[in-house]
């Protein structure tokens, strides 16, 4: 089953409940958004499917996997990537670079025919800086090959970051806030990439606070208040859907002493 | 001809010593490039030498085969080791891998099999210059391509950031692992060929000195490039004997010179001495892009 499964997850972090029966479905090849006000437990909620932490009870599947049962380099193994909302790019290398170490699970790299210099290595290694410079490319990037990631401006990092989780082979990616810190027209620039991205098949699982960003791109949208789901629906019932509006705007006909 | 003749018979033993230390030094660069700040690759090279010397004295094993003994030992030892201590980060596992470097030393002082505190003597002296800088020809070679290899990347990765790297697939903590026996085994390879030059180990070859020295060697070559620790370790094995030809009787304040080099390499060339080289090379490939 290629739909990702989120059944009744709870994670508390001492008495601080973050996340409390969460469950929905996220379809294969669509985008689907994960809005809420801050301190929602968004970001709590993809390092549990990225298996950077583990939940306090309740399942998740994705194509016969169990995640609550996977460390994070083995949900990367299975084709899910990820990106961070406090971007985590190595600061010490090129862009090139940092796409190249996201190769890590779609190579070989074998020491061996490495220590012998056979041509099958120089072939792999070439074949993969292709493929690395193919992603700069398309976050467009391409002229930025040989900077540290570092000198990068706040957006080329975001769009770096989005690089390197590609250069998994992702079948699902999950992004934090991707477009945060971002100019509209290069929010609309990420916004055509993930699109692309979604007709090829891949499935896109996202945060966002861009609200024209999320509504515009997305085909369903989950609601996140105090780590319960408020809602799951189109961006039009989302819209319309009354707890939303008192979650994000708090609640009408109450007086305010 | 002559002169090389002449020249190596004075310094032929600082030419092995460079050779010994900068192989040390690469054993701990294995783990250094993964962000693993281990002070026990000392204390592996004694178990490496001792084991080593032992098979060879008590046990008549030819060369090679002691060498592979305490490569062997060397490597399981820091298996053994590893697995509890690599769950700790910076200057814990610091802490932790120099407490393991305590506890070596005080075995090899305890202990009759090692010979005690007098250390173990008459081990066969077969080690020759060529075969050590064979090996660490050899050593340095396997690490450039290392940081090629699958491995290499994710051990850098790691040292970058290791919540990311787990992300990208990368097993954090099997490779962690990995590189600690990797350098374990070379640092052990390295005290075989030691104990095997001068006739004898004791246990003050490898203590808590040697442990800060190789790091020394490391910061002061650079960690990011293969050369950079060998550099480190000619340059700080070589001054004491420069610095006599140039008459200045370098003992009593070598560890004062030894910190001043690391001080200055530290404020003004932070990725070591190799980065100079490094800087030539790639302003070049940006000159020709």
């Amino acid at each position: 089953m290629n739909r990702l499964l989120v059944e009744n997850v709870s994670r508390h972090f001492g008495g601080v409940q973050a996340l409390e029966d969460v469950s929905f479905i996220v379809e294969p090849g669509t985008i689907h958004g994960l809005i809420g006000p801050n301190g929602a437990g968004k970001t709590t909620l993809i390092n549990i499917l990225s298996g950077l932490l583990s939940p306090s009870s309740g399942r998740m599947n994705y194509r016969n996997h169990d995640l609550h049962r996977l460390a994070a380099h083995q949900v990367a193994a299975i084709g899910i990537a990820r990106t961070f909302q406090n971007i985590r790019l190595f600061p010490h290398m090129s862009c090139l670079e940092n796409v190249q170490a996201g190769q890590h699970v779609t190579s070989r790299r074998s020491l061996l025919p490495r220590l012998f210099h056979l041509p099958s290595a120089r072939r792999e290694d070439r074949d993969l800086c292709e493929r690395a410079m193919a992603m700069l490319a398309r976050v467009g990037l391409d002229d930025k090959v040989s900077y540290q990631s570092r000198n990068l401006s706040y957006g080329e990092r975001r769009r770096l970051e989005i690089a390197r989780a590609l250069s998994l082979n992702p079948s699902l990616l999950l992004l934090d806030e991707p477009v945060a810190g971002m100019r509209q027209g290069e929010a609309m620039v990420v916004a055509d990439l993930l699109r692309s991205l979604c007709r090829e098949g891949m499935t896109i699982l996202l945060i966002e606070h861009n609200m024209s960003f999320v509504m515009s791109l997305c085909s369903r949208i989950t609601v996140l208040d105090f780590g319960r789901v408020l809602t799951t629906g189109t961006p039009a019932e989302v819209r319309a859907c009354r707890e939303v509006i008192e979650a994000y705007l708090g609640t009408t006909g109450e007086p305010h002493a | 001809m002559e002169h090389l003749l002449q020249f190596y018979a004075i310094y032929g033993s600082v030419i092995n010593f460079i050779g010994i230390n900068a192989l040390l030094a690469l054993s701990l660069n294995v783990t250094l490039s993964a962000g693993m700040l281990s002070l026990g690759n000392a204390a592996f090279a004694a178990v490496g030498g001792y084991t080593a010397g032992i098979l060879s004295l008590r046990f008549g094993f030819p060369y090679v085969a002691s060498l592979a003994g305490g490569t062997c030992a060397a490597g399981l030892v820091g298996l053994v080791i590893g697995l509890p201590v690599l769950r700790l980060k910076g200057v814990f596992l610091a802490m932790a891998t120099l407490a393991f470097g305590e506890v070596v030393r005080l075995a090899a002082v305890n202990l009759d099999v090692t010979g005690g505190a007098e250390g173990l003597t008459g081990i066969p002296n077969v080690t020759t210059t060529w075969m050590i800088y064979l090996v660490l020809a050899a050593a340095a070679y396997f690490i450039a391509m290392l940081r090629r290899s699958r491995l290499g990347w994710g051990l850098v990765s790691m040292r970058e950031d290791e919540t990311a790297a787990s992300s990208l697939g990368i097993p954090v903590t099997y490779y962690k692992a990995v590189a600690f026996v990797i350098g374990a085994m070379l640092a052990g390879l390295a005290g075989g060929m030691y104990a095997h030059l001068n006739y004898l180990i004791t246990p003050r070859d490898y203590g808590f000195f040697i442990a800060v020295d190789l790091l020394i060697y490391n910061i002061v070559g650079g960690t990011n490039i293969w050369y950079g620790p060998i550099l480190g370790a000619a340059l700080l094995t070589a001054l004491p004997e420069v610095l006599r030809g140039a008459g200045v009787t370098a003992g009593p304040i070598r560890m004062g010179i030894n910190g001043l080099i690391l001080l200055l390499v530290i404020l003004f060339l932070p990725n070591g001495l190799a980065s100079l080289f490094a800087r030539r090379r790639s302003s070049a490939v940006k000159a020709g892009a």
